[in-house]
């Protein structure tokens, strides 16, 4: 790739100065009066030296505004010092001082899940690295794109085990889409804009870029590369957009044959924005759509086609109709074992059509017959075309069939009243009443476990990246951090974090970064002072053996207090609403305490191993 | 409670929630992609001669359990591009999974399962072999009739260097290994398709 060399870009000169910049003068007598003089000068901000020299830290900056980064999150540390020595002269660069490096990570993953702009998070070398690799590997099961940036020690030291040296770059090499050591300031606009390129280019992923403090401070003149310069270097990065015409044509064929045929709509669907195609592709055929976790948002649950949420604690009804489909149309999702259980008892009777714009995922966990390679959007719309028109009337029989279980499913497993057993406040009644007293138009993020389930099935989402889980790692402690971001990225949004006591301990920390950078997210925290999912399959698999279940929180209200958070308790269902309005009034952070239920378990359930036909419903005698 | 969820009664056993269509006997088990019949692969990788480019492809491969029997790199016509060869046993499935896994990474421009296609294949060994006064005479014929060839004689051992497939090469060892191997080293199976076309030149476009 060739860069341009004569495009040396300067620092803003509108910026204003870094207040004590080159303040420290060697106290050297002679000078003393114009030392004087020049510290004035720069109390005042004037006199400020525009033809400072442009490092490495400078490209950087550069690069990030370039790509249109207006935030990120990161936390300081020895080699990533000189960054932080210049970021006073990018003021348009919004900087967020997490609590944790993990909190960063995971904040410029909810930043990016929302917006579907790249998130970017920073670190140290050494323990900050390592500290994001929870993060980043969030972010690479759950395809989001993020870009992690991380100091490494001088390139002379390197190998050399030198203070707060690791391998970073050997340790994220597995867990990204790609990742790079930069040791020359000359390569870092080349290595950022590829870095962005890749991540947010066909299927997405997290980057991670490595850079040694030399080159961080290494004076540099090399412009920025164009887009086009950006790709010709990446011969070996092509993605398939289009899908194949004469695969399109089997499965129009498919489409048009199937009596029972059932939409699977995953993550995919939202990166390539393609709701819209989604739902006219499904009106045109007027076949019905299932989703994925990671797909909730792709349809308004209220449409007359959406089925609902699939898969281990999915819905039963939906799960019905996937194992009696004579078709199943996916798009953007990958038969991960929550969604198929045991894959050779998984939809007996259903033809497979798969697109997805990763072809490495088309036949790795289940087998199909039709292939599709292409992005989601470009691919329904090409379907849509093709497809003949299937009135809901041609299909009154199969869609009847399907709103018959559907009324049985939803009704059974859900507390109304509020009250699971004994009065005792019941989780999936909160989730609902937070839906429903935020119009279901915020954010709502989601921690791991229990939690995450009840939100999925019971809050009702009507717009697209309007719900962050941590479906593929699975990480708890997701929820605070990543609402951190997805707050930072869709203000326009009230922000919930929806999160168990578990998870909420994980990474609290950053109550305080909600704090300080007037973060205005809601939490809501479900306390069964137990590890509750834990807690569930130790009940139903593990024969009662309860070890390890049991949780000790602290007094969460004082927690928040010292925090500086409003916060209040809800212990009934009636003090349900009050609670959340509450949360909702207060400007700017605040946490709702709810003390749900020690015992209640999400139901149905698929076992691990099992198949989709073998949920249980119910547990102990009780219809939970 | 029964530490078993089956054994309770609980957990619906049988047929499939749904009804069942109009055929009355229930479907086969649907196949798991890789668990079909293992044979020998050769997948040819064509990838920017980048630092660690054969880290990320080791590592990718261990990541995803493919086992690699072996991986022979080395620099092509230009400078910025290496070929790899690199022999898996495993199912079809398994192997196309292993070449569309490679694929993925950004340094990887191509990648062609070549098991099936004529192709030429060779491997070089050296093995050090022992030999005495009274034997060595019957080694150099050995390896001359292997169409091998001697590069070092010493007393007490002959290395011998053989080139050919895989198998010719294994036939090679346990032939000579009644006289004692002292060291034996192998590069690991280089391949290319036979006529005019071009994996390298593919990727150029």
């Amino acid at each position: 790739m060739t860069t341009r060399t004569d495009a040396s870009t300067p620092p803003s000169p509108t910026a204003p100065a870094k207040p004590g910049r080159r303040s420290h003068v060697p106290g050297d007598g002679t000078a003393n009066a114009a030392a004087v003089e020049r510290a004035r000068k720069e109390m005042l901000h004037e006199g400020r030296d525009l033809k400072r020299t442009r490092i490495g830290a400078d490209v950087l900056c550069e690069a990030l505004l370039r790509q249109g980064v207006d935030v990120f999150f990161s936390y300081p540390g020895g080699v990533i010092l000189p960054l932080y020595d210049v970021l006073g002269d990018y003021p348009e660069l919004r900087h967020v001082l997490v609590r944790h490096e993990q909190g960063g990570a995971h904040a410029a993953d909810g930043y990016a899940r929302v917006t579907g702009r790249v998130g970017v998070c920073m670190g140290t070398s050494g323990p900050g690295a390592t500290n994001l690799v929870t993060g980043i590997g969030t972010a690479l099961l759950d395809s989001v794109p993020m870009v992690a940036i991380t100091g490494n020690v001088p390139s002379a030291l390197i190998g050399k085990d030198a203070f707060q040296e690791i391998d970073i770059n050997g340790i994220t090499l597995p867990m990204t889409k790609h990742n790079y050591l930069v040791r020359d300031a000359n390569d870092l606009p080349r290595v950022v804009a590829e870095a962005f390129h890749i991540a947010k280019t066909g299927r997405p992923g997290p980057v991670h870029i490595d850079i040694t403090k030399d080159a961080l401070q290494q004076e540099t003149h090399v412009g920025h590369p164009t887009d086009a310069e950006v790709i010709a270097g990446l011969p070996g990065f092509r993605p398939n957009l289009e899908g194949h015409g004469r695969q399109l044509k089997l499965a129009t064929t498919e489409i048009a044959a199937a009596k029972r045929p059932v939409i699977l709509a995953g993550h995919g669907v939202l990166h390539a924005e393609a709701w819209d195609a989604l739902k006219a592709f499904a009106e045109k055929t007027s076949i019905p759509v299932a989703w994925t976790l990671l797909g909730i948002g792709v349809m308004d649950e209220t449409h007359p086609l959406a089925y609902g949420y699939m898969g281990m604690h999915g819905w039963k009804h939906v799960n019905r109709a996937i194992q009696s489909a004579d078709l199943l149309i996916a798009v953007g999702m990958r038969f991960d074992d929550r969604v198929t259980g045991n894959v050779r008892t998984y939809a007996p009777y259903a033809r497979i059509i798969h697109a997805d714009i990763d072809p490495a995922e088309i036949g790795k966990n289940v087998a199909v017959e039709v292939p599709i390679v292409g992005d989601a959007r470009r691919v329904l719309e090409a379907l849509t075309r093709m497809v003949p028109e299937t009135p809901m009337d041609a299909r009154k029989d199969y869609l009847d069939q399907l709103a018959e279980w559907r009324r049985e499913s939803e009704s059974s497993s859900w507390h109304g009243s509020g009250a699971w057993r004994d009065g005792l406040l019941s989780a999936d009644y909160v989730v609902a009443r937070i839906g429903e007293l935020t119009d279901h138009a915020a954010t709502y993020v989601a921690d791991v476990g229990q939690n995450q389930m009840w939100l999925a099935r019971y809050a009702g989402f009507r717009q697209p990246n309007s719900h962050v889980s941590s479906g593929g790692l699975g990480t708890m402690g997701f929820s605070v951090p990543a609402a951190m971001g997805a707050a930072l990225g869709r203000p326009d949004r009230e922000t919930w974090a929806i999160t168990g006591d578990g998870g909420f301990q994980m990474t609290f920390q950053e109550l305080m970064t909600l704090v300080q950078d007037r973060i205005p997210v809601k939490i809501a925290l479900f306390d069964n002072k137990k590890l509750g999912m834990i807690r569930q399959w130790q009940e139903i698999i593990y024969a009662g053996n309860y070890h390890s279940a049991h949780l000790l929180g602290p007094d969460y209200l004082k927690l928040a207090e010292a925090f500086g958070i409003p916060a209040t308790k809800a212990s009934t269902p009636a003090e349900v609403d009050e609670a959340i309005r509450f949360a909702q009034g207060v400007d700017g952070p605040a946490l709702v305490w709810f003390e749900i239920a020690e015992e209640q378990n999400v139901f149905p359930m698929m076992p691990a191993g099992k198949g989709l036909s073998d949920l249980i419903e119910h547990w102990g005698g009780a219809d939970e | 409670m029964s530490t078993d969820p089956n054994s309770n009664g609980q957990l619906p056993v049988g047929a499939p929630a749904g009804p069942a269509p109009a055929h009355a006997t229930p479907p086969p088990p649907r196949s798991l992609p890789g668990s079909g019949e293992t044979r020998r692969h050769v997948l040819v990788a064509v990838v920017l001669n980048k630092p660690g480019v054969l880290n990320r492809v080791s590592s990718l491969m261990r990541a995803r359990n493919f086992n690699i029997d072996s991986l022979a790199v080395s620099h092509t016509d230009r400078d910025d591009v290496s070929r790899m060869t690199i022999t898996l046993h495993g199912d079809d499935v398994a192997v196309e999974q292993a070449a569309k896994q490679l694929y993925r990474l950004i340094d990887v421009l191509k990648v062609q399962d070549v098991t099936s296609e004529p192709t030429i294949e060779h491997e070089l060994a050296l093995v050090k072999i022992r030999a005495t006064e009274s034997n060595r005479d019957e080694i150099l014929r050995f390896v001359e009739l292997s169409r091998g060839r001697v590069v070092d004689m010493v007393e007490g051992s002959v290395i011998a260097e053989v080139t050919g497939t895989e198998g010719e090469i294994d036939t090679f060892v346990s032939l000579v290994r009644t006289y004692g191997i002292k060291e034996l080293v192998r590069t690991g199976a280089v391949v290319m398709a036979r006529g005019a076309g071009s994996i390298e030149e593919a990727v150029k476009k």
